[in-house]
Order: structure tokens, then C-alpha cells, then sequence
């Protein structure tokens, strides 16, 4: 495109706009740091994945497509799938739902930035820390939480077992993330005019028709970014995970394989099993599948139209 | 308190049922902040009180002796800060010298990493924002579109590549079997550990951009002005000067709450810490060091009033950070959240 032009004091032309001339100083740290940290890595990863690189010798062969054949005979990989996806979609369910409820609760009582910062507060506290702070609070013997389901005859060793894991760990991430989540749907409210709701009060729509009529549609825009961001997140459950289950004498991934998500089976391959290969080709898979759904769940919610325009 | 149906509810019409619903929903917002706040303050509890009182157990209290810590003292959080005495440690643990990890130095580590990381990324990339907002040239959508693609990359899936780089494996470079440390001279590359363990290894990757730190500014840039611009322009300003006193001074709120922002994320990274600092105990940061130490916690009767001292400890400067700044976070929400 041609750049525009102004006329300089003096007559001579002059450029607005720059031009790579004036760009490249810019552009070049953050350049490099793109091309050294992203996209080689990317490269690289997945040229890693058609290899059996070794990390400790930091050497490996050309293997072709050997690692990708090995998943599908893989049981741990299919293991890591399923617990993966149970993960994700208890905590979309429980995330989003709290979040819109705390949302419209917040829309229709209060703008008051004191609570909207008390809620979001869990958000900026450490994984690592999360974890830790609820593995004490449900453990067995002496965690407060455990204590209250124990009034409700639930085994206090419950939090513990191969079953609850995983809501388990979903239960903690609902609880790290709600509040921002809902801070993001209360973004959203607030372009919904106020007009709307009045015409349907005067009409007698009751709150659940208005939520279902008024509010969820006209912030689907808003629900599909969220959804998005959720699903991503999801996927790439680690921290809590390892020091949840790998702490205090546990295997990370336990108790057995039934919290072992993709994330920790990728670093375990890696890290513990000195397998690279194997690694990056699940990384790869995880790579595509992230991209695939994001692409279907854009197009599905019809994300960049909202029914307001 | 200005929301048309607020007025509705509490004017002349107010139904009992609206009346109830509106109770309701404040009822779930206090039990929702009920929900934040109580686990912090058990972990402040627990590290008040000695391992003992813990296993002892609550039995036979009231609710407001069992909420209240029972013998409230320090001593916990001194050793984490390894300003206890031995008889202290002793009396606390039952054991002469309790493992414990080094709190200071985890801390200070954190703080060297995440400010270097918040400067040196808001810096570099508010340069790439005013490129990509400010200037015009040949493929900047490209790049931009490009930079976009790579806030898609799973961190996982550049984690080995990222560490075979900090390994000194930078094979693009390799002539002739030989790897490019092998032409500095005195540098032993059989060892092979270039920047593993060390702090410049943990910083390194997000030193000069992530692809949402540009993003994020770019979107705040392109609503600048360009009238004031202009004129400096005319007058023969260069673009350094008219990045450093138009937009900079004006971008200045933004520029800042993506430094807390960028900040935080920093402080709280786990992985690619925990890849890089593993075999270096000196050079962990409070995550890795936390987490590492866990897994050396024994699975019956460990610590738990140390754990959570240290465990407080660890996010207290996040705490801090978000008592200054809670408000401009979380109107930065509506900003970067919602174009």
C-alpha cells in the first residue's frame, strides 16, 4: 500500500507512516524473541516428534511416523485422553456456571470494585500455592473440608481416592478461576442495555425467560471467548495436578493413572521416561486438537456477531 | 444502585418476591466471598498455631474456639524465615533441624525474575505495539497475524525445544559437528549446561515478548490520537521521540497494569522454572522451591504448620501487589477482555 504523504514545511515530502526504515528498530528485540522462543521451538518440536531424541545424551535418530504409531497402541496415552477430557468438562460446567451466576448477581446488586477485587483475588495467587492450600484443607485426617462432608457421612478419605480426583482438582481450579471468569461475563453484561430488561419485566417475563431470551443470547460473543479461554486452559491442567498428587510421598498422575492429564503424561515421557520423541509427538497431537476446537467452537458460536448489532 | 430495575425493586412496587430474589442473590455473594476469603485465612490460621494443637483435633470445642487459632504464636513463620532457635525448631517439629526450604532465597530469586521479565517484556513489547499501531510497512499485518499464532502454541509443546536452546543447542548454528559454544574460547562444551540452573534461563524466553503483551498494547495504542503525533512529525520529530514523549506518557496507566500483569504470571510460572532450576536449589524460585519441597514431605504427619507458613509466605507479595493495584487489575479486565 502506498504510504501517505504530507507536504513538510520546507516542500519536501514527507512520510507519516515510516516505512520499514523507521519500523525495524521497533520490531527487532521483540522479533527475536519471537523467532528464538516461539516459532523455532515450534519447528522444532515438531521435528522432535519424528525423532527418538534422549535428552540425557541430548541426541536422537530419525524415526518417521514411529511415535505417532506407538500412540494409538498406547493405553497410558488413551488413559491421559480420557482423564483429559473428563477434566475439561467438569471444569466448563462448574466455571462457567458459577461464573454467569455470580455475574448476573453482581450485575443486577452491585458495581462496588472492592468486591469485584475480592473475587478475583484467587486468580493471581500461585498454582503451586492453590494446590497446597487444599490439599491441606481436605486432607483426611485433619482438613477442615473434609471434617464438614464428614458431618455429612462422606468418607473424609474420599478427596484422596481414584473417583473423586479429578472432580476433586477441578473442584480447586472452579475455585481459582470463577472469579475471573465472571469478571469477564460482567464485562460482557454491561453492554446489554438496561432498556431491554424493563421491556421485559413490563411484559411479565420472569427472571429465567429473560436470562434464557435476553441476557444468553446477546452474550454469546462474550460466552465464546470465555468458553475458548476455558477450553485452552483446561486442556493444560499441570501445576495443580503435580503438586496435588505428587506431593507428600504420591506419585504425580495418582493415585494409580487417574489423574495422569496429557500435560503430566507429555512431562513424564519427557522428564522421567527420558522419551522426547514420544513426548513431542503428544504435544503435537495436543497442538492440533487445541487448534481444531478453538476453530469449531468460533465458528459454532458464531463468535464475532452478536445479536445486538 | 443506578440499574432501572434496582429502582423498580426498591420503589413502590417492590414485591415480596423481588424483594426475596434480590436477598438471595446477596446471600450467594457474601457465601461467594465467604468461599475466597476462608481459605487464606485457615492457612494463616494453621501457621499460627503448632503442629500438636493441629493433630490434637478440634474435638468436644465450640465453633468459635475451633475458628480461632488456639495459642496463636510466630514461631512458624520465623523458621520459615529461619529466624527461629533451635530449641524453637525443636520444640515446633520434634526434630533438631527441620528440613526446610530457603525462603529468602526463593524469594529473592522470584523477585529478580519476575521484575526482569515485567520490564524487560512491557518494554519491548510496547516497542512492537507502536510498530504494529503506529507505523505502516510492507507485511506488518503478516507479522502481526503471525506474533497472533503463536499465543496458540500450548506452552508444553515449546518447552523441550526452549530447553534444548538453553542448553546452548542452538543446532541452526552447528558447523561442521562443532556447536557455536564450541567457538568460544575457554567455554567448556562438553558440559553442556550453558544456561540450565541459572536465572538468566528462567527469564530468557519471555524477556522480550509474549505474543499477548503486544497484543494487548497494540489494542490500547491504536486508540491514541494521531493529531499530536502528527505534529511532532511535521515539526521532524523522529518516531523514538514521539514513542517516548506522546505515547508513552499517555499509555503510561496501560503500560503499567500489563507490568503487574506480566508481573504476576511471572511469579507464578511452575513448569518451565521447575525444568530449568531442578538439580539448582540456590537458584529456584518460591513455586518450584514449594513444590519441590512438598515432595519431600512425608505422607504422614508432615509439617503442616510450617507448609503453610511457607505456602502464605509464597503468595504474600502477590497479596501486596493486588491490595496496591486490585482495582486497576481488575479494570484492565474490561479493557483486554472485552475489545
Amino acid at each position: 500500500m502506498a504510504a501517505p504523504t504530507v507536504d513538510a514545511p520546507k516542500g519536501a515530502k514527507l512520510n507519516l507512516y515510516g516505512g520499514w526504515k523507521a519500523a525495524w528498530p521497533f520490531l527487532l528485540p521483540s522479533f527475536i524473541g519471537f523467532l528464538i522462543f516461539f516459532f523455532i521451538p515450534t519447528m522444532r518440536g515438531i521435528y522432535l516428534s519424528f525423532t527418538d531424541w534422549n535428552l540425557l545424551a541430548n541426541r536422537g535418530e530419525w524415526v518417521g511416523g514411529a511415535n505417532y504409531e506407538r500412540l494409538v497402541d498406547d493405553p497410558l496415552f488413551w488413559n491421559a485422553v480420557r482423564v483429559t477430557a473428563w477434566y475439561v468438562f467438569l471444569n466448563i460446567l462448574s466455571q462457567t456456571a458459577f461464573a454467569i451466576l455470580i455475574a448476573v448477581a453482581m450485575d443486577r446488586l452491585t458495581k462496588s470494585s472492592v468486591i469485584r477485587s475480592i473475587i478475583m483475588l484467587p486468580y493471581l495467587i500461585p498454582n503451586v500455592v492453590v494446590a497446597l492450600i487444599f490439599v491441606w484443607l481436605l486432607n483426611s485426617n485433619l482438613g477442615i473440608i473434609a471434617d464438614l462432608f464428614s458431618v455429612f457421612g462422606i468418607d473424609s478419605n474420599y478427596f484422596a481416592g481414584p473417583r473423586a480426583v479429578i472432580p476433586t482438582i477441578a473442584g480447586i481450579n472452579t475455585w481459582r478461576h470463577m472469579g475471573y471468569t465472571a469478571l469477564l461475563i460482567f464485562a460482557g453484561l454491561q453492554t446489554i442495555p438496561k432498556s431491554l430488561y424493563e421491556a421485559g419485566a413490563l411484559d411479565g417475563a420472569s427472571e429465567w425467560q429473560m436470562m434464557k431470551r435476553i441476557t444468553i443470547p446477546l452474550l454469546r460473543p462474550v460466552l465464546a471467548l470465555v468458553l475458548v479461554i476455558t477450553m485452552i486452559g483446561s486442556f493444560q491442567v499441570f501445576d495443580t495436578v503435580q503438586v496435588a498428587t505428587g506431593g507428600f510421598g504420591g506419585r504425580p498422575g495418582g493415585p494409580g493413572d487417574a489423574s495422569r492429564v496429557i500435560y503430566v503424561y507429555i512431562y513424564e515421557l519427557a522428564f522421567v521416561r527420558n522419551e522426547a520423541g514420544r513426548s513431542s509427538a503428544i504435544a503435537v497431537v495436543l497442538l492440533l486438537t487445541l487448534m481444531v476446537i478453538t476453530f469449531f467452537q468460533l465458528k459454532l458460536l458464531r463468535a464475532n456477531e452478536s445479536d445486538l448489532a | 444502585m443506578s440499574s432501572a430495575l434496582e429502582g423498580m425493586a426498591g420503589g413502590a412496587t417492590t414485591s415480596i418476591k423481588a424483594r426475596m430474589g434480590r436477598g438471595t442473590a446477596w446471600l450467594f455473594l457474601a457465601l461467594l466471598i465467604v468461599v475466597t476469603i476462608f481459605p487464606f485465612y485457615w492457612t494463616l490460621r494453621t501457621g499460627l498455631v503448632s503442629n500438636a494443637s493441629l493433630f490434637e483435633g478440634n474435638q468436644g470445642k465450640g465453633v468459635v474456639e475451633r475458628i480461632l487459632p488456639d495459642e496463636p504464636s510466630t514461631v512458624n513463620f520465623r523458621r520459615v524465615l529461619n529466624r527461629a532457635t533451635e530449641a524453637e525448631i525443636l520444640e515446633a517439629t520434634g526434630r533438631a533441624n527441620s528440613a526446610s526450604f530457603d525462603y529468602l532465597t526463593a524469594l529473592k530469586n522470584s523477585v529478580i525474575i519476575a521484575s526482569v521479565i515485567a520490564v524487560g517484556q512491557t518494554t519491548f513489547s510496547a516497542l512492537a505495539a507502536y510498530a504494529f499501531s503506529r507505523l505502516r510497512f510492507a507485511g506488518r499485518d503478516k507479522i502481526f497475524f503471525l506474533y497472533l499464532t503463536g499465543m496458540m502454541i500450548p506452552p508444553i509443546f515449546v518447552l523441550i525445544p526452549n530447553l534444548l536452546l538453553i542448553l546452548g543447542d542452538f543446532w541452526f548454528f552447528d558447523i561442521n559437528g562443532h556447536t557455536w559454544l564450541d567457538w568460544i574460547p575457554g567455554y567448556d562444551s562438553d558440559s553442556r549446561t550453558f544456561l540450565l540452573g541459572t536465572l538468566a534461563g528462567v527469564i530468557a524466553p519471555f524477556l522480550l515478548m509474549t505474543p499477548f503483551s503486544v497484543f494487548f498494547l497494540r489494542q490500547f495504542f491504536l486508540g491514541i490520537n494521531r493529531s499530536l503525533e502528527e505534529a511532532a512529525l511535521i515539526d521532524g520529530a523522529s518516531h523514538f521521540r514521539i514513542f517516548r514523549s506522546v505515547i508513552l506518557p499517555i499509555a503510561r496507566p496501560q503500560m503499567i497494569t500489563l507490568g503487574i500483569l506480566t508481573y504476576i504470571t511471572a511469579w507464578n510460572e511452575f513448569l518451565w522454572p521447575l525444568v530449568v532450576t531442578q538439580q539448582d536449589k540456590a537458584k529456584q524460585p518460591l513455586t518450584v522451591a514449594l513444590g519441590v519441597f512438598t515432595t519431600q514431605q512425608p505422607g504422614t504427619q508432615p509439617d503442616w504448620s510450617g507448609l503453610m507458613s511457607g505456602t502464605l509466605l509464597a503468595a504474600l507479595p502477590v497479596i501486596i501487589i493486588f491490595m496496591i493495584f486490585g482495582k486497576r487489575l481488575v479494570d484492565s479486565i474490561q479493557f483486554s477482555g472485552i475489545k
